[in-house]
């Protein structure tokens, strides 16, 4: 028992050592597979708000550019606007509506790990809960995670964990977008069926099969496509509308009737 | 004592805010996030307990994990630069390292270049495999690793040299 103890006490670093890599490797390969840590992510308390500190200087450097985005924004919404059978933004009805939207700001971006993250402002005070959608004036950007009182993740587009269904646009075709972690500016759509007519520079949109995102919102254009390994389905890699590495304002989307549909999807599965 | 560890103290916060509020966003080249806190490691001091060490590296790599949301990453990658510094410097340094008057003021500027030189690639090793974990992206593993190494060698033998600590 003495040497044993004594053994233990001699080699204590190596134990310590291996302990707590063991402890770090583990939660390693868990965020490989699962999502994030609901305790340790960058939207709790210290590290928002380290992030919003920062954010707040920095981003008066990009104001100017982003007030000209969202003028340009303004100006398309105005004309779709003015050209379709609305009478005016009064005559909408607010309690029929669908889907509810919310501004935020990005506090911290990433995007040149395999797992990308990004941090914004708004948390559950807001009204921001797990899985809605997060688009920018220019497209789709990502899928919320994790929520704090004041901040939330958002888990990017540009994340191997990531997994949206798009299509492309004025068909019904759909299939998944995924990362695989090579360029920023570029995703892959995959499950595309071989009969589908491509052409490189079609516009692939978000698809009706999800509660997160309405239908229809850009993502990208067809930069090139090839076949998979069993010649069936086609590999695209779409060219995203976004550009990821400058981002300042966010839209959160909200489906009001999300909690209806996940209930009779969780029904219907259950049968 | 006491100035050794406020002096440690300060060292770890600044350096773990200048990593996640400045490195972390530069994206040089579209990927390249110098990791320079792992000066922090050649800094530290020689003589200080090592499981103590072990945990504070511990604690500065999951600090890091959670402002970055890559958990686990940079906290394996230091556990194993802090377990393995003993080793380096015996290996640069040679038996002089065993003595009580060693200090970094008698060694030449290659055999610390050399150390922390070691330190750096360990650490991108360690991370960058783990980030990936994949050994089809060996390619990638590789071009991250000599890419990002060679920039935070650079940045860490500048800062370095700025920051030279007199008393130790």
């Amino acid at each position: 028992m003495q040497r044993i103890i004594n053994f233990i006490l001699r080699y204590r670093n190596a134990f310590l050592y291996g302990f707590l890599t063991f402890v770090s490797l583990v939660i390693t390969v868990r965020s490989h597979s699962y999502h994030q840590s609901k305790f340790f992510n960058s939207s709790k308390w210290l590290t928002g708000n380290v992030y919003n500190l920062s954010a707040n200087v920095s981003s008066y450097f990009g104001l100017r550019e982003e007030n000209t985005r969202l003028v340009q924004e303004n100006e398309r919404l105005r004309k779709m606007l003015f050209n379709s059978n609305v009478d005016g933004p009064e005559s909408i009805d607010t309690l029929s509506l669908n889907y509810e939207v919310m501004s935020a700001n990005l506090i911290k971006n990433s995007f040149a790990s395999p797992r990308n993250y990004i941090t914004i402002d708004k948390g559950e005070k807001h009204g921001v809960t797990q899985d809605m959608g997060v688009i920018t004036t220019k497209g789709i950007l990502g899928i919320v995670e994790n929520t704090s009182n004041n901040f939330a993740t958002v888990q990017s587009v540009l994340n191997t964990k990531s997994n949206i269904n798009a299509k492309i646009k004025n068909t019904n075709y759909f299939g998944s977008l995924v990362w695989n972690s090579e360029d920023y500016t570029v995703v892959q759509l995959v499950d595309i069926p071989r009969l589908v007519p491509l052409v490189v520079g079609d516009t692939i949109v978000t698809g009706a099969m999800s509660s997160i995102f309405p239908e229809n919102i850009p993502i990208g254009v067809i930069k090139k496509y090839d076949l998979n390994t069993s010649r069936s389905f086609y590999n695209i890699d779409v060219e995203l509308f976004n550009d990821m590495a400058n981002i300042k304002n966010v839209y959160l989307i909200m489906n009001k009737n999300k909690e209806e549909i996940e209930a009779l999807e969780a029904t219907t599965a259950n049968e | 004592m006491n100035s050794v560890i406020f002096l440690n103290g300060f060292r770890f916060i600044l350096l773990i805010l200048a990593q996640v509020l400045i490195f972390n966003t530069l994206n040089f080249m579209g990927f390249i996030n110098p990791l320079v806190y792992v000066i922090f490691f050649y800094w530290y001091p020689i003589k200080a307990n090592r499981a103590i060490f072990i945990l504070v590296s511990f604690i500065l790599g999951l600090t890091i994990d959670i402002f970055s949301d890559t958990l686990a990453l940079h906290t394996v990658a230091s556990l194993t630069v802090a377990y393995t510094r003993p080793l380096l410097m015996r290996f640069c340094f040679g038996v002089n390292y065993e003595f009580q008057n060693f200090s970094f003021k008698n060694t030449t500027p290659i055999q610390r270049l050399t150390f922390l030189g070691l330190l750096v690639f360990v650490h991108q090793v360690v991370f960058f495999s783990l980030e990936i974990l994949s050994i089809s992206h060996f390619v990638l593993i590789l071009k991250k690793v000599f890419a990002t190494g060679i920039v935070t060698l650079v940045l860490c033998a500048l800062f370095s040299s700025l920051f030279s600590p007199r008393s130790e």
